[in-house]
């Protein structure tokens, strides 16, 4: 085995561990951290296909600044947890013999007789003047430019719909409003009445 | 060197400025009053009419109609395209129509409503546009988002939150499948082009047993997103459970869009593919017809049982559409044009009889429609024949084309399965026309409704009743469309 085999097996084996983890972890804040491991994982395998600018976005942007962001959604929640799994035990039978025939299928198909070295031939490895960055530049803003622009209007549908479903004007909530608070006079808020003193002995009455 | 000559950009010219209205819409709302909302419905009016001015200019040179490409071949325009595409925009226009009385009502008359609408309209036009598999992914994603957010928009109903987080898990899945099948198809053929991939699979020779693997991903993804058994459960909830408004707007624009997916994927792209996808829709064609007509029966919530019938019409769209030739394929359009006209029809009634605080969603809201306007009953008269197939009205039509084609392949089983279960489907449209006529009215308040909307769904009724009297002219851009 090679270094290059070496390094593909390991990597691709914590993968699968760690994605096995994200669906079997009890608790939710151990299952976002399998996925930020999957995702580093994932990150190094892409690293062997020469994908770095790829490589290091996905763990700059995804690892560094969406499951953060993800951890504290899932730590501010109050997830049920016994709740959610009550249903478990009766669908797991069931859910797991369909994963198998997935699995099955997927070896039967993806495997080495379809997309071996025999029908495909193996890429060519670029020289050290190679870029990623580069060719992923040339062809984002022009032959691309299309599904780029598409995406960017995706992700501000994104935006109007979270918002929309959040933000919300409370009616009832009490706030304070500090201009009103510093308006107010002493009239305003202080009234004065003008009543008899009133003695012990009519109390006794 | 590539320069701007090159996208040719003035074919896209309706989606560009569909998306600079959407943002405009966006921007001018955030400074609106509450009541000054009608500025926003107007602005997206005025800019879905230009959108079909633009459309309409889309026309080739010497009427001879050609595959234009844009954008290095992510976008098509083509008859077929031009056609869809002015079907969607008008199937918005009168939704938005319908929707400003019955938003004021509930107090969600927002601009988001408008912008969420636009951005979805959009999304349907790149996919119906779309000469790449990574722009249907995308138009398919823009539409999606912007339903799941619509279907969840009034947030004090907590049916509407269900129905949201149902849709957008099992919407996420079917994505996820068709992402699948297209890498599959990617890996074997190098391409994502819809027409280089239909290129390499002409030379290909044999079974090849990955590129079966991810067509099963794709009509997966495909189904799910069309609502055909057994990929139908999210429909029946997603219908009851949104706003009525939503509900006219998912079951109509995005079946057109679905329909172009389906062409473009299947029939154009895996055309080679053809006696595979054939068998597979054979079986979702006849589950569709099967649980749709029957469980229909049983519903008392009449948007559960329009969403049972659009299952069951899904299936004749599919019957057209698995006959894979000209002829299928233009009866399938036809039908999918005619069968959103009706459906929109109908939601529109329902929409008509709510008011502040009711929902007029049970079947038995509709009894005695003709003491309260006879008008309106005989429009949904037509609405409810059409749907069955009932002549003179264009369901009967759309039925006769989709069975001709089925027949014209030799299936003539399947054909008589189809009239069997539309048979049994008469049932359930024959007790909506009892209860409007023949029981009296419990509810006997006034009808009160715009003038728009009361010209809109008459319009609407009317046209289901002319396009049955005359189906030829539309019966022959269908085929001029696959030809």
């Amino acid at each position: 085995m090679t270094f290059f085999e070496v390094v593909f097996y390991a990597f691709s084996t914590l993968m699968v561990v760690a994605a096995l983890g994200v669906v079997s972890a009890r608790n939710p804040v151990h299952s976002v951290l399998f996925l930020v491991l999957t995702f580093f994982a994932g990150s190094a395998i892409w690293l062997l296909l020469e994908a770095e600018f790829l490589a290091i976005t996905l763990v700059l942007v995804y690892v560094g600044a969406v499951m953060v962001l993800f951890l504290f959604v899932v730590m501010m929640l109050d997830i049920n947890i016994t709740r959610m799994r009550e249903g478990l035990m009766r669908y797991a039978p069931f859910g797991i013999a369909i994963a198998i025939l997935l699995i099955v299928q997927m070896i039967m198909v993806v495997g080495p007789e379809n997309f071996g070295l025999q029908a495909f031939a193996a890429p060519e490895l670029h020289g050290a003047d190679y870029s990623n960055t580069k060719e992923l530049g040339r062809v984002l803003y022009t032959d691309y430019v299309y599904a780029f622009e598409l995406a960017s209007v995706i992700l501000l549908v994104a935006i109007v719909a979270a918002i929309t479903l959040t933000m919300r004007r409370r009616p009832n909530t009490r706030h304070q409003i500090p201009g009103e608070q510093m308006k107010v006079m002493k009239q305003d808020r202080l009234r004065i009445v003008n009543m008899k003193s009133e003695t012990i002995d009519s109390e006794d009455k | 060197m590539m320069t701007l000559e090159m996208l040719n950009l003035s074919i896209a010219m309706p989606e560009m400025f569909l998306l600079a209205l959407a943002c405009t819409v966006l921007v001018v709302d955030v400074y609106l009053k509450d009541s000054q909302r009608n500025v926003t419905y107007m602005l997206s009016q005025l800019g879905l009419i230009i959108t079909l001015i633009l459309i309409s200019q889309q026309t080739p040179q010497n009427n001879e109609w050609t595959r234009e490409l844009a954008f290095n071949g992510l976008f098509v325009n083509d008859l077929l395209a031009t056609v869809l595409k002015y079907a969607v925009v008008l199937l918005v226009a009168i939704v938005f129509v319908y929707s400003r009385r019955y938003l004021q009502d509930r107090n969600i008359f927002k601009g988001e409503f408008y912008v969420l609408g636009l951005f979805g309209l959009l999304g349907m036009m790149v996919m119906i546009s779309a000469n790449h598999f990574l722009s249907m992914y995308l138009g398919l994603e823009l539409l999606s988002l912007s339903l799941y957010a619509m279907v969840a928009f009034d947030r004090e109903n907590p049916n509407a939150a269900e129905a949201a987080m149902k849709y957008f898990v099992l919407g996420a899945i079917a994505s996820g499948m068709l992402l699948y099948g297209m890498s599959m198809v990617y890996g074997m053929t190098g391409s994502l082009n819809i027409v280089e991939v239909a290129v390499a699979l002409d030379q290909m020779e044999g079974d090849n047993i990955v590129l079966i693997f991810g067509l099963v991903f794709m009509v997966i993804g495909i189904s799910f997103k069309l609502g055909a058994v057994p990929f139908h459960m999210w429909i029946p909830d997603v219908y009851h459970g949104s706003p009525t408004t939503v509900t006219s707007y998912i079951a109509t624009a995005p079946k057109v869009a679905g329909f172009a997916m389906v062409i473009r994927l299947l029939a154009e792209s895996m055309g080679s593919f053809q006696a595979d996808w054939q068998g597979m829709m054979i079986i979702l064609a006849v589950l569709s017809m099967a649980v749709g007509n029957v469980i229909a029966i049983a519903q008392t919530n009449l948007k559960r049982l329009l969403a049972y019938s659009t299952i069951s019409h899904v299936g004749f769209i599919m019957l057209g559409l698995l006959a894979g030739n000209q002829e299928g394929y233009s009866a399938a359009m036809f039908y999918t044009l005619t069968y959103t006209l009706m459906s929109l029809g109908g939601f529109g009634i329902i929409i008509l009889l709510t008011r502040k605080g009711f929902e007029a969603d049970n079947i038995n809201d509709l009894k005695g429609l003709n003491q309260r306007s006879p008008w309106f009953a005989f429009i949904m008269l037509i609405v409810v024949f059409s749907m069955a197939g009932v002549p003179p009205t264009v369901g009967f039509w759309a039925k006769l084309a989709v069975l001709k084609a089925v027949v014209n392949i030799d299936m003539l089983w399947l054909a008589l399965v189809a009239v069997f279960f539309s048979i049994i489907g008469i049932f359930y449209y024959l007790r909506i026309i009892k209860l409007m006529y023949f029981d009296d009215a419990e509810d006997k308040s006034e009808i009160n409704c715009t003038r728009d909307m009361q010209i809109a769904l008459s319009a609407n009724g009317l046209s289901v009743l002319m396009l049955g009297l005359y189906p030829a002219a539309l019966m022959s851009i269908c085929i001029a469309a696959f030809s």
